[in-house]
């Protein structure tokens, strides 16, 4: 029972995590697909800007949670969102409306986002350095574990606390997320834009609000998305490239343009990463003694180190785009 | 993009004398001997032996962009695979690893590798035997993931062996032009492979693609310390001409200068041959116009996969040259910025489609590229020493490296503007307009 202990934390948990951020990112770079038709690069290092906020001002004003007995980063967080979605917008508005306006093929304005994705690490690098900071500046990070009351089990299930506010953030987001699509008159608009943009324009929609929401929305995604990982983990300013490929992966895996889509291969890029390197020899251990002799397991028998992790998301990518290119879903837009 | 606006006085227009490449190349050639004036021979050389290297590079970027609209970001990727190939075929022989048994188990290994793949190769074909479709998927997937476990293994014992016993593999001890082209053909594979994937899908999903085989590429090269040292890096490389060491520092650089001139002459020339032949001609429609050209019998798919395969292999050569010239591997030297993203400039803002122009655009922007360190060194400087005694700031220690991040500031803002300004570049291919 031990074992599979370790296979809940390594596994279950460490996928949940990994799969919620790549959730949250797939579902910004998703819509601005089904509305703007191109591949956001840039979101990642909007991702990344958005931790960067909660860095400064949880850095300003560090004893802000302490009030409300929440660690600073949480409670910073929606100013975060605002300042990144207000970002998106500018960058919208300075970069990517002018090529539209010229008509551009959507292959430029990917190049166009590129550029971009290097305007924003150079900022964010300015001012953040290059090395990796925490974002607990001045609260201790909670630990919980729990030990199942299980007979033989010793191993304790291990929750921290940014993970536990990871969860509430992405069930509150995917929830809010879905309300806004199917119940609020804009987001019945954005669906109806990314059906069909001249019909939506032809019926009244104003485009140019539907593509400010939309980036409004990816923002401040992107802004919870960066926030938690940095949580989870700590704020690195050059994570970007490494985020971007699951993040269109999961993207991909959903269907492109295809919100729940999305939330769905985020998970299974998220699982898939930890499946792949995971140790299943841990597994295995129990029942050695039943095992022929001639089998001699080797004790390493993870698929991939977690140096190539990065592998698991390219081959999920490969595979789908060999097999169903519109995705498990089937998204709209191929 | 390239829809050229076909006035009536373009048609009839004559040969003209070619003004603007005139002007652009005499600035070029002037800010080439200012170089030389300020920062001595030696490191004027060096730099334009590393333009020319880049050339190669832009060369083969400009025949997936500028030729047939297909945007590769991950040159960097390609360019780790020529200069891998060039460390491998020319260091010399290692024969702490070649007097043991270990390269015998190695080419165990691959022959374990090749059976495997012949397996599961072979169940996926058991449907034709009137196996259930459904059954034959799951036998493959698990067969594949058995036979992968053990193959995996297998190589995880041999390489901790070798690296434990023998350091690396160590080199062939070949001259390195052989690498050269033995890299260019493993970036073509390689090219092939992802090209098959992704070319008749959105053209995004090769943009993400490249993006991700450049990172793998990477990775595997840096974590791979029996085949490559890893981090610990290899040097020096020799070259194929003497070496500094010979000659002195200006004029050995001066010979691998000519080494690389000629090999961009070499491909000036075929491109250019090719780009007028009724191929380049049938490339250009298929970029211009996809429906058109279906519709006149062309195998889009295929052609797309051809011109982008030879982008790649001539980025696998170009990346052969350069590390050749650094006379060091070092897999963490390939970076994003400096393989991918500055090759992109110097195609688009020389001028995607014309050789000529990207050739220009790569010396130019190299050139700026290398002079831009110092200055913004010493602008950082300066701030920081009026943010100081002006304002009394408190800047932190490691201002220098932070400074070098202005500079990937500079270029996504010179991707974003020359595309929005200037997206024929500064020589604008030249269409020729039949009247």
């Amino acid at each position: 029972m031990n074992e599979f202990m370790f296979f809940i934390n390594n596994v279950l948990i460490a996928g949940s995590v990994s799969g919620s951020i790549y959730a949250i990112g797939a579902v910004g770079v998703t819509l601005v697909f089904s509305i703007m038709r191109f591949a956001h690069f840039a979101h990642a290092d909007m991702m990344t800007f958005g931790a960067f906020m909660v860095l400064a001002l949880t850095t300003a004003f560090p004893a802000a949670g302490a009030s409300l007995g929440m660690p600073t980063a949480v409670v910073m967080l929606p100013i975060a969102m605002a300042l990144t979605a207000l970002l998106a917008v500018g960058i919208d508005k300075a970069f990517y409306k002018p090529l539209r306006a010229h008509g551009v093929k959507p292959i430029v304005l990917v190049i166009g986002s590129l550029g971009v994705t290097l305007m924003l690490q150079g900022v964010i690098r300015l001012f953040a350095g290059t090395g990796g900071q925490n974002l607990y500046v001045d609260d201790r990070k909670e630990i919980f574990r729990m030990v199942l009351p299980l007979e033989g089990v010793r191993v304790p299930v291990v929750i921290t606390e940014p993970q536990l506010y990871l969860f509430i953030l992405t069930l509150l987001s995917v929830v809010a997320l879905h309300l806004f699509l199917n119940r609020s008159r804009l987001g019945k608009a954005m669906r109806a834009m990314s059906d069909n943009p001249e019909l939506a324009q032809a019926s009244g929609i104003n485009t140019n609000t539907i593509v400010a929401v939309t980036w409004v929305i990816a923002g401040s995604l992107a802004a919870i998305a960066g926030t938690l990982l940095s949580l989870d983990v700590t704020f690195k300013p050059d994570l970007s490239f490494f985020l971007l490929l699951p993040i269109f992966a999961a993207a991909i895996v959903g269907g492109v343009g295809h919100p729940y889509g999305a939330i769905a291969g985020g998970f299974v890029v998220g699982f898939a990463e930890t499946l792949a390197v995971f140790n299943w020899n841990i597994l295995l251990r129990p029942y050695r003694d039943s095992f022929p002799d001639w089998l001699e397991l080797p004790t390493n028998l993870a698929f991939v180190g977690t140096e190539y992790k990065i592998v698991v998301p390219f081959f999920i990518l490969v595979a789908i785009l060999i097999w169903r290119p519109t995705g498990i879903f089937k998204g709209k837009v191929i | 993009m390239n829809t050229p606006t076909a006035s009536p006085n373009e048609i009839a227009a004559p040969r003209r004398f070619p003004l603007r490449e005139v002007v652009l190349f005499a600035i070029l050639l002037v800010a080439v001997l200012g170089v030389y004036a300020l920062m001595g021979a030696a490191y004027s050389t060096r730099m334009l032996v590393e333009a020319a290297s880049y050339a190669i590079l832009a060369l083969g970027l400009t025949i997936q962009w500028g030729y047939a609209g297909q945007f590769n970001a991950g040159v960097m990727g390609f360019v780790a695979l020529g200069g891998f190939c060039a460390m491998f075929f020319s260091i010399p022989v290692n024969d702490a690893f070649w007097n043991t048994e270990l390269p015998g188990e190695l080419g165990r290994v691959l022959l374990y590798l090749i059976g495997a793949v012949l397996v599961v190769v072979s169940v996926s074909k058991l449907d034709r035997l009137g196996v259930p479709k459904k059954l034959r998927s799951v036998l493959t997937v698990i067969v594949a993931v058995v036979l992968y476990m053990v193959v995996i293994s297998a190589l995880r014992g041999v390489t901790g062996e070798i690296e434990s016993r023998a350091g690396f593999i160590g080199g062939l001890g070949l001259p390195a032009w052989v690498g050269w082209i033995v890299g260019g053909a493993l970036a073509g594979g390689v090219g092939y492979f992802i090209g098959h994937v992704c070319l008749g899908l959105r053209s995004d999903y090769l943009a993400i693609a490249t993006l991700g085989i450049a990172e793998i590429i990477k990775a595997f090269l840096k974590n791979s310390d029996w085949l490559t040292r890893g981090t610990a890096t290899v040097s020096p490389l020799p070259w194929p001409t003497p070496g500094p060491a010979e000659l002195g520092f200006t004029l050995a650089r001066a010979l691998y200068l000519s080494v690389t001139a000629l090999i961009i002459a070499v491909i000036f020339f075929l491109l250019h041959r090719a780009y007028h032949a009724p191929w380049g001609r049938m490339i250009r429609a298929i970029r211009d116009n996809e429906i058109s050209s279906a519709a006149m019998g062309k195998d889009i798919n295929r052609r797309r996969l051809e011109i982008f395969v030879l982008g790649c292999i001539l980025m696998g050569i170009g990346g052969g040259v350069m590390t050749t010239f650094n006379s060091l591997f070092d897999p963490q030297g390939y970076l994003p910025l400096n393989h991918t993203f500055l090759v992109l400039v110097m195609v688009i803002l020389g001028g995607p489609g014309n050789n000529l122009g990207t050739i220009f655009g790569a010396v130019a922007v190299y050139i700026i590229w290398i002079m831009s360190e110092p200055l913004a060194l010493f602008l950082m400087q300066l701030a920081v020493s009026l943010g100081e005694g002006v304002f009394g700031w408190d800047f932190p220690a490691n201002m220098e490296s932070r400074a070098l991040q202005a500079r990937v500031f500079v270029i996504g803002l010179l991707i974003t503007l020359v595309l929005r300004f200037a997206p024929k570049g500064l020589l604008p291919e030249k269409i020729k307009h039949h009247g």
